[in-house]
């Protein structure tokens, strides 16, 4: 996470940040949040977000270094860039919160979204659900003689458009974990 | 050196490792053996409250007169929630307070067992920060965390949620050096660019202000001094926020009295049209900005604050510092002299001319009477009467509030105590009562207004019970005065239950409670009535029968700009009209 290493609770009036801080344009940012694993710090992020009327789009956690006791949220939210600075600063705020960064202003990054959806149908849909999912690179997870269970890993869109397809394919059911996300290079 | 000891012990050891010399509480099931390990000490007083509520608001009392955390213990379930308010409280005005509140022990949480309730759910989002300690050997290093973090940075309330069984159980202490706290390390020093940016605007800058805040205050006395010294060297002008009154004297030749709603016209218009403004550990809170588009248009913005999120929240600003009020404003001043203290003196002489134009409105001239005590005319007696004790004030929440805020002088930090960012009325009688514990000798006075002051009066046994002598000034029009005068003004004179109805007789209310009282309703009487309240020795209650229909000005009326106020004698009607009416 080279580029701008946002300080945890700075927000970045740096420099670097030349978008005009008055506009009104809805922008999509994804932040790592890396927090303490301790009870309740998902409970107080989620708070933050309820209690001051921001956005989630998507919001995945799991630890991810289980000796130092860390946490991974990635959280996808919405906001014109003043709110999405006041977000980042609110987050910063939190005492169990270590580190936040913007993704989506601190270089290319890659998201990645896995979803398992439920196809049920028979005949020529069942062979043009299945394929498609070879078009997408979709795995069948599980079949029965009327349904498939199909695993797709991919951006958000990419799962969107998956979705979109197997709507009129008989699509019945669907899990998705929502986005992880890391910076590129090294 | 390992030391075992039971979970109760371990609190009034790490109480005792903190400095702690006085407690505010209730007890109640689940705090039983704490209670027990405080029957068996001295170290530690234990004030006993008669509403959790009391004890924690007479905590921030203790901890804005003192500078030091303000310490809170309750029972779980109601004596939690009953809390809740004095926490929020606390969290909007930056109050360092530590609670701490007994759980049903651990293997009943979730059972809905007696007098359990989500105390960490339900004050997550009134702390800073809240833990619940599961292991007795992890007890003391979190109340020791929890201090640091209620005292560090910019300050709050936290709170330590302890199960009955840790409290029986042994464990291992540790002392208040060993804790760590590697996630939450709060920034000190501000950035010395931009510390230089900003003294070289301030080299120029022909309208410069500086609008200070209760951050300076938090900062500590040597924040206020440095503050004291840096106006006076630069001669710039100097407003403050509710919260920051005391930061820099009344009497200082800088001073232009307090901004915002209720605030002086010449604070006020200087906001509007300075052309530098100096936020010192201020929020821009919308009773300071009046409607957000027309603030202060033509200036730059400087801000100095310890809190990343309040910069940038509310209204933009060009040059953040983020940084201890204290730490920044030495290197602000290192940084100006070593320049060679510059400023623009042409520029500065014009603005003080404007400026005193301004003041000759005389904003805060009120028609007094001889029949009836104006609210104003009582505080000015007030002010005259006990300015030579350097008295600490602390208030409710209202109309009388905010004649307190303009009428009074205050030469010190930490004398004022108001609630501003909640504005909880039932703030004022107990913080006087935190104060007046932590100042046994001080003159404490708590400007109420009756209905207010209903809210927490229990709390007169309290100081009945403890000896605080603290005098209840009460401001009484039978109205929930700040109530009717907006009904006045934005809902057509329709006085939808303002009233106070049913007043009790606050004399023999005193006398019921054990202390003296006095009515007043003649201004020729009102001094003597003072002088009875301050000779008096203990609490007393001074039931002050004021004008019932007086309006607080100067006020800018809410959605309007600084400089569309509203004054005295001007009309009224209409002033609130459009988005305007939909504000608080
Ligand atoms: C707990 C609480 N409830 C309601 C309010 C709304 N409120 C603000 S001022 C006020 C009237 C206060 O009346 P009083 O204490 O007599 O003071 P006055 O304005 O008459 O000086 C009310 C009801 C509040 N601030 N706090
Ligand atoms: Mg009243």
């Amino acid at each position: 996470m080279a580029a701008l290493n946002i300080q945890k609770g700075a927000s970045s009036h740096s420099a670097y940040d030349l978008r005009d801080p008055n506009t009104q344009v809805i922008e999509s940012h994804t932040l790592a949040v890396l927090v303490e694993n301790e009870p309740g710090v998902l409970a107080r992020v989620i708070g933050l977000f309820s209690g001051r009327g921001y956005n989630i789009d998507s919001l995945t956690v799991a630890e991810v270094d289980h000796l130092g006791h860390r946490s991974r949220i990635t959280i996808v939210t919405r906001g014109t860039p003043a709110v999405i600075e006041q977000i980042k600063a609110q987050l910063g705020r939190i005492v169990p919160v270590h580190e936040v960064h913007d993704l989506t202003v601190e270089g290319p990054s890659v998201e990645r979204e896995l979803g398992l959806f439920k196809v049920t149908s028979k005949g020529d849909k069942r062979v043009e659900a299945l394929r498609i999912a070879e078009i997408f690179r979709a795995s069948v997870v599980d079949s029965t003689l009327e349904s498939f269970v199909f695993e797709i890993t991919g951006t958000p869109e990419k799962l969107d458009a998956f979705a979109e397809l197997m709507r009129p394919l008989g699509l019945s059911d669907q899990a998705r974990t929502g986005v992880a996300a890391l910076a590129r290079g090294a | 050196m390992s030391r075992q000891m039971t979970g109760a012990r371990m609190v009034i050891e790490a109480l005792r490792d903190q400095g702690v010399d006085t407690v505010f509480g209730y007890p109640g099931g689940a705090v039983l053996p704490i209670y027990d390990e405080l029957f068996q000490q001295n170290d530690i007083k234990h004030i006993l409250v008669r509403h959790e509520q009391g004890a924690v608001h007479m905590a921030e009392g203790y901890a804005r007169s003192t500078g030091k955390p303000g310490v809170v213990l309750v029972t779980s379930g109601p004596g939690a929630t009953n809390a809740v308010t004095g926490l929020t409280d606390a969290l909007m005005d930056s109050i360092p307070i530590v609670v701490l509140s007994g759980q049903v022990p651990t293997f009943l949480i979730g059972t809905d067992g007696f007098q359990e309730a989500d105390t960490i759910g339900i004050t997550r989002p009134c702390t800073k920060h809240n833990w619940l300690v599961k292991e007795t050997d992890e007890l003391s290093a979190t109340i020791h965390k929890a201090f640091h973090i209620a005292t560090s940075g910019r300050p709050g309330p936290v709170l330590v949620d302890i199960p009955k069984d840790v409290q029986f159980a042994t464990g291992e202490y540790v002392g208040p050096k060993q804790i760590e706290t590697p996630s939450y390390q709060p920034a000190k020093k501000g950035d010395l660019a931009t510390i230089t940016r900003l003294v070289e605007l301030m080299e120029t800058a022909e309208r410069p202000i500086f609008y200070t805040g209760g951050g300076v205050i938090n900062s500590g006395t040597g924040a206020s001094q440095l503050l004291r010294e840096l106006v006076d060297a630069t001669g710039f002008p100097i407003t403050s926020t509710l919260m920051g009154l005391g930061a820099y004297p009344a009497s200082g030749k800088g001073w232009i009295g307090m901004l915002g709603m209720h605030g002086l016209y010449e604070a006020n218009m200087a906001m509007h049209d300075c052309d530098l403004m100096i936020a010192v550990g201020a929020r821009f809170d919308d009773r300071i900005t009046g409607r957000v588009a027309d603030f202060s248009p033509g200036s730059v913005k400087a801000q100095i604050d310890i809190d990343p999120s309040s910069i940038n929240k509310v209204i933009h600003v060009d040059l953040p510092i983020v940084g201890d009020v204290g730490h920044v404003l030495e290197d602000l001043l290192k940084v100006w002299k070593a320049r060679g203290r510059k400023s623009n003196a042409p520029g500065l002489q014009a603005w003080w001319a404007q400026i005193e134009q301004w003041k000759a409105r005389d904003c805060l001239a009120y028609r007094n009477s001889d029949q009836v005590i104006k609210p104003q005319y009582a505080l000015q007696r007030l002010q005259a009467l006990t300015a030579s004790r350097n008295p600490y004030i602390t208030t409710e929440v209202g109309q009388h509030q905010m004649w307190a805020a303009q009428f009074l002088h205050f030469e010190d930090p930490n004398h004022w105590m108001t609630s501003g960012g909640l504005g909880t009325m039932g703030y004022g009688l107990p913080a006087s009562i935190g104060v007046q514990v932590a100042h046994p000798d001080a003159l404490v006075i708590n400007v109420a207004g009756e209905a207010s002051w209903l809210m927490n009066m229990q709390e007169m046994a309290t100081a009945v019970q403890f000896r605080a002598p603290v005098k209840q000034f009460i401001l009484n029009n039978e109205r929930l005065g700040m109530v009717r005068q907006w009904q006045q003004l934005l809902h057509g004179e329709r006085y939808s239950q303002s009233w106070s109805e049913s007043l009790p007789d606050f004399v023999k209310l005193a006398e019921a409670f054990g202390c003296a009282g006095r009515t007043v309703s003649d201004p020729a009487e009102l001094d003597a009535a003072i002088q009875e309240m301050l000779d008096y020795d203990g609490p007393f209650i001074l039931d002050v029968l004021v004008e019932k229909h007086e309006n607080c000005f100067p006020m800018i009326p809410s959605g309007k700009p600084h400089n569309e106020m509203l004054l005295g004698e001007a009309s009224t009607e209409g002033a609130i009209t459009g988005a305007g009416a939909a504000l608080v």
